[in-house]
């Protein structure tokens, strides 16, 4: 009896890292997440406008039908990027997503304060290696730093109202997303 | 032979308790730090980088893209103020103020996220379509049949949640407890 009590004890015990292992483990194997999902239909390094989300069709669940959206799925192996979205008339925001899809840092027309969000994402490595007196001389440049070498930037701009929407369009159909010089 | 039943016994309890504790953990969204305010409860730190392992393990499983803290905060009710599940048949009544936002939108989803179909294709709300009382508060109508004033069809399904998403908004960021944050209240008005 002791004994099999033990060997329960031990199961469970067992169990406890199994548990924890497959929390951690399964971000890295998930198929179905918005990085593969999304990876599996649009190129990299450029801007894609999303397809409205419908009761029977979504790029992905959860998305806000009273945004116009887009996506830019980078790859930053050959380079930072530049990203500018011109903000729409009501709320543009830009997040980005590590190739996991944590968010690591969002950005509004009002934080921005100009007519276009401009900005360069690079890696931690890339942002090291720039040199310094640039650094100095681009203190009015908005860097972000990416975690990770891939992810997904997206591009949101609000239609406070379903006519409004053609005009949140295309602000979003003119972002761009392209390889730094 | 034992000791091969033993440690048999053994795994299978392992396996058991590993896996059940994950599928319990990402399918009742039991995750820690949530932001409760009456039915609503959000996760701020789900939309950053300091999002815990559960989090990030359920962002993955569902395949959404989780609202970053520095766009805004999402709020879910998935009940109503007395705790019974949302009943897309039923009248259910949003009431009262919303938490300082530049922009807040109000959005109905079936339990796996996908809009809902119905006969308006109208999914939510958002902060300037609605029709207020004089005094800045407001009150819509989740019901599966027309109603006067801000009507949110809810498709007569079964269960539904609600998300609220405070926009550009210090919620989140700057709250604790969430006292001082006002939240519309969910009361059920009449059930068929």
């Amino acid at each position: 009896m002791i004994r099999w009590l033990l060997l329960a004890l031990g199961g469970a015990v067992l169990g406890g890292i199994v548990h924890l292992a497959t929390i951690m483990i399964l971000p890295r194997t998930a198929t179905q997440d918005a990085y593969s999902r999304l990876s599996r239909t649009i190129a990299v390094n450029t801007v894609t406008e999303l397809p409205a989300p419908a009761p029977d069709a979504a790029p992905m669940p959860f998305m806000d039908p009273a945004f116009a959206s887009a996506v830019c799925r980078y790859d930053l192996t050959q380079g930072p990027l530049k990203l500018s979205v011109p903000v729409s008339l009501a709320y543009t925001s830009v997040s980005f997503y590590t190739r996991y899809d944590v968010a690591y840092y969002a950005i509004n027309d009002r934080a921005a304060g100009r007519r276009v969000i401009e900005l360069e994402l690079m890696t931690v490595d890339q942002h090291n290696q720039m040199p310094e007196d640039e650094d100095i001389t681009a203190a009015d440049r908005l860097i972000v730093e990416s975690p990770t070498v891939t992810g997904l930037i997206a591009i949101r701009a609000l239609a406070p109202e379903p006519g409004l929407m053609p005009l949140a369009r295309r602000a979003i159909a003119a972002a761009k997303c392209v390889r730094a010089e | 032979m034992r000791l091969l039943l033993g440690s048999l016994f053994a795994l299978i309890v392992a396996a058991t308790v590993g896996l059940g504790a994950t599928y319990f953990a990402l399918t009742r969204g039991a995750t820690f730090g949530p932001l409760t305010i009456g039915s609503w409860t959000a996760w701020p730190k789900t939309g950053t980088i300091e999002a815990n392992p559960y989090a990030k393990a359920s962002t993955a499983r569902i395949g959404r893209l989780p609202t970053a803290l520095g766009d805004g905060v999402a709020f879910t009710a998935s009940a109503d103020d007395e705790g019974r599940p949302l009943d897309g048949r039923c009248d259910v009544v949003l009431s009262g103020v919303t938490p300082a936002a530049r922009f807040w939108t109000l959005t109905l989803y079936s339990p796996d996220g996908e809009l809902v179909a119905n006969s308006v294709n109208r999914f939510g709300f958002s902060s300037q379509e609605i029709v207020r009382r004089a005094d800045g508060s407001f009150e819509i109508v989740v019901a599966p049949r027309a109603n006067a004033g801000n009507w949110l069809p809810t498709g007569g399904v079964e269960r539904y949640v609600l998300i609220l998403r405070l926009y550009d908004t210090a919620v989140g960021v700057s709250t604790k407890a969430g006292r001082e944050v006002p939240m519309p209240a969910v009361t059920v008005r009449s059930c068929p």
